[in-house]
């Protein structure tokens, strides 16, 4: 049984971690496209933002004044068991959010669409999100915050199979240029793509695509992961750096996720991460011990499964 | 690669100072700044509220942020990050605004369109500063000395409140409009242009079009 006051205090703390410290994986990537940028203004902009993440971390104050908007992604064990159950989960994960914007403190973002409340905490109705997960075997519970900003560089748009890879091209290098320019996106950022499912399935594939896969992570099916690195290339010959100033660092990587669509469709979403790339993850274990990490690892083998039964993908690759 | 040029500017700047701003050069500001967005726009000029400051003798910096900060429960501040919020959708107050504060430095991100600076900037003397990256949060967080007063805070709420800021070599922020109404970001978007083309080559247009594709909605999208 994991205990409930150990699964918020944890969450309190991957709050200030994900607002602070910025994952090492993104922090590599921006320095690789740093040391080849050679736009005046880009470089001096990619400068300034490494020098930023250090100031954040000895200071211990939010990389990024737009704290965004704080989401919560759970991953279960399949024998995982949570003290009071998952309603006392939601709750430890809402007051949490509210502890942490008041603690940290984070920009309180979140309003009522229409009315404009601001409950000053980053709670409200259908906010923070929390999406579920799970995997066979296992008593642990994985919780990710991720603190993505709310406002630029995110698509969606209905493709058709006629359309193809060059329909697919288009519409990724349309996102990345309309909100690219002035540097909207917040570019250099990990750019999500989903591809198929359903409307609302095609965004949270490529929204996870972009928060919850690292740099240099690449998809399992090889023409998948090629496309990956064609489109890191592409994104970053546009021309367009940093802030929309001339330059070539649009894109640190690209993540490609996929989902099973109507026979006639090619659904697309485009998600830019922001140059901050604000994720924490820890590892909760049914002993109460807690193993902190930048890698949501979201992605398993069981998460994109195509078989009816998780047995018979296992059965398949003995086979 | 030639590194833009630093320099020191206060938050009621002169107009020489203002004269001798290049698109591109990198600021670091000294006075006092005030935070203002759309919630005290609309409250001081739509409902005609009086400014809780002296402007522009106090200030003649607008910042359209809303910090990462929270008032304790003494009524002290605590100031973590700072960063900009985008300035475009402001562009119908700006004008109006900059009349009745004396506004001269405008910062934010992302800058108005150069048609914003020769309507509203140009005839006030005023110029646009963008903030960097746009996340140096942390290192604008620095640059403030201290939270001087919150305004309309019970009004408007944390993030649309009038927060006044005392800084010091507070930045790095870039010049993205001049005297003249010039514009860094369409400069730059020219530059980039004729590149274009070339990365879209092999690509399609969507089979299916949407209306913002085409206005005439006469059209079908087909």
């Amino acid at each position: 049984m994991i205990p409930i006051d150990l699964i918020q205090s944890t969450a309190e703390m991957l709050m200030d971690k994900a607002a602070i410290e910025i994952p090492q994986d993104y922090l590599d990537g921006l320095r690789a496209t740093a040391a080849v940028e050679d736009g005046d203004l880009s470089s001096f902009v990619l400068q300034a933002m490494l020098e930023n993440y250090e100031a954040a971390k000895e200071d211990r104050r939010a990389m990024c004044g737009d704290t965004g908007c704080p989401r919560w992604y759970v991953k279960m064990g399949n024998e995982a068991q949570i003290e009071g159950g998952p309603i006392a989960l939601e709750e430890a994960l809402r007051r949490a959010t509210a502890n942490a914007t008041n603690g940290v403190p984070l920009r309180p973002n979140r309003v009522h669409p229409l009315w404009r409340t601001d409950h000053d905490n980053n709670v409200g109705i259908n906010a923070p999100e929390i999406e579920y997960g799970y995997e066979p075997g296992g008593n642990w519970i994985d919780l990710t915050t991720v603190h993505k900003g709310g406002l630029f560089g995110t698509d969606y748009r209905m493709l058709f199979p006629s359309d193809g890879i060059e329909g697919i091209k288009r519409f990724y290098l349309d996102s990345l240029v309309a909100f690219g320019k002035r540097g909207l996106a917040c570019q250099p950022a990990i750019i999500g793509i989903g591809l198929g499912g359903s409307k609302d399935t095609c965004m949270v594939l490529g929204k996870r695509a972009a928060c919850l896969r690292t740099v240099g992570d690449r998809n399992p099916d090889p023409q998948i992961a090629k496309l990956e690195e064609e489109f890191k290339e592409l994104g970053n010959s546009i021309g367009m750096g940093a802030m929309g100033f001339v330059g070539k660092s649009m894109v640190i990587d690209c993540h490609i996720e996929v989902g099973y669509c109507h026979t006639g469709g090619m659904q697309m979403s485009v998600h830019a991460f922001c140059l901050s790339s604000r994720r924490a993850v820890a590892r909760i274990h049914a002993d109460g011990q807690v193993e902190h990490r930048t890698d949501p690892d979201w992605f398993t083998p069981y998460q994109r499964r195509e078989t009816v039964g998780w047995n018979d993908a296992h059965a398949q690759a003995a086979e | 690669m030639t590194a833009p040029r630093k320099i020191a500017l206060s938050t009621t700047p002169t107009p020489e100072a203002l004269a001798a701003l290049r698109l591109g050069d990198v600021v670091y500001l000294d006075g006092t700044i005030y935070t203002a967005r759309e919630g005290v726009y609309m409250r001081a000029l739509e409902k005609n509220a009086n400014i809780p400051m002296e402007l522009p003798a106090e200030s003649a910096a607008n910042f359209h942020c809303s910090p990462a900060a929270t008032i304790n429960e003494d009524g002290t501040f605590t100031l973590g990050a700072v960063t900009a919020t985008a300035s475009f959708r402001f562009a119908k107050w700006i004008g109006p605004w900059m009349e009745r504060s004396g506004a001269k430095l405008i910062i934010g991100k992302g800058g108005m369109t150069s048609a914003d600076y020769k309507r509203d900037f140009v005839p006030n003397g005023a110029v646009y500063l963008t903030t960097v990256g746009y996340g140096t949060g942390a290192l604008l967080g620095r640059g403030v000395q201290a939270v001087k007063a919150v305004h309309w805070n019970e009004e408007l709420g944390l993030a649309q409140a009038m927060w006044v800021l005392e800084c010091s070599g507070m930045g790095p922020f870039i010049v993205a409009s001049d005297l003249q109404g010039n514009c860094l970001f369409e400069r730059e978007n020219a530059k980039i242009a004729p590149g274009l083309a070339a990365a879209y080559e092999g690509t399609r247009p969507a089979t299916l079009k949407r209306y913002g594709e085409t206005d005439d909605r006469t059209d079908e999208v087909i």
